[in-house]
């Protein structure tokens, strides 16, 4: 089984570098799927959200999660970001780079991964509003919860 | 053993971490929750709906039955919101 590239940071990544590293010098690879999720400004009311992560966690966590998709999906590369810190509407926050021989599991595996990041990955998002004010602690959605229940 | 704290449960309790020595009888998560509530205002703020509170030992999530003996690092946070 591949091994995945897991990092949990503060700046930003290159989402496209990401995928080319995994998929550099090899010619068994027919499928990359990247998924990267972006701050949204939440209709204009959002100066920033401020990522709390529980740093020696993180990258565990977020390890175990992708040996699971390893065990369920024939998958020649995995690598996944978080960054934590501030973050401002349009920037990325997390990237899921999957990479099969086909492309069914390298889609059902970054969806199976992101699934799972939203759940158990330890990061809380705090709001910042644009008035300058605190918009308090994103409750955990029931519907990320539920999502799990497929796989 | 020390324990940390996360988002909106640390704020409540007002600090990040701390060493605590618990008493031989709390044997679980759950027991360690009800311990904590005796301790002070913050806890029972921190805690009051406790069957939302999600907990780590050791640096991996754990139910609420958990024993905790042999524990170095147990984590009290939130429902996470990464991704």
């Amino acid at each position: 089984m591949p091994i995945p590239t897991i990092r949990v940071q503060r700046g930003t990544f290159d989402a496209a570098a990401e995928s080319a590293a995994l998929a550099a010098g090899r010619t068994d690879i027919g499928a990359i799927v990247t998924f990267t999720g972006l701050c949204r400004d939440e209709g204009g009311r959002l100066a920033r959200l401020d990522l709390e992560h529980y740093p020696d966690m993180a990258e565990a966590e977020i390890g175990r999660v992708a040996e699971e998709a390893l065990r369920r999906w024939p998958l020649l590369g995995v690598t996944i970001v978080h960054r934590y810190g501030p973050i401002r509407p349009g920037e990325a926050i997390v990237l899921v780079v999957t990479a099969s021989s086909h492309r069914v599991a390298a889609f059902e595996a970054a969806e199976f991964l992101m699934d799972y990041l939203k759940s158990n990955a330890p990061f809380w998002k705090k709001e910042r509003l644009v008035e300058g004010t605190d918009g308090g602690w994103v409750d955990a959605k029931r519907e990320d919860q539920e999502a799990l229940v497929r796989w | 053993m020390k324990a940390v704290y996360f988002a909106w449960v640390r704020e409540r309790i007002g600090k990040a971490e701390e060493e605590l020595d618990p008493p031989a009888d709390v044997a679980t998560i759950s027991d360690m929750i009800a311990w904590l509530k005796t301790r002070g205002q913050e806890y029972v703020y921190a805690f009051e709906n406790s069957r939302s509170i999600r907990a780590a030992i050791d640096h991996a999530h754990v139910k609420h039955d958990a024993p905790i003996s042999g524990a170095r690092e147990i984590a009290f946070f939130p429902p996470m919101t990464g991704g």
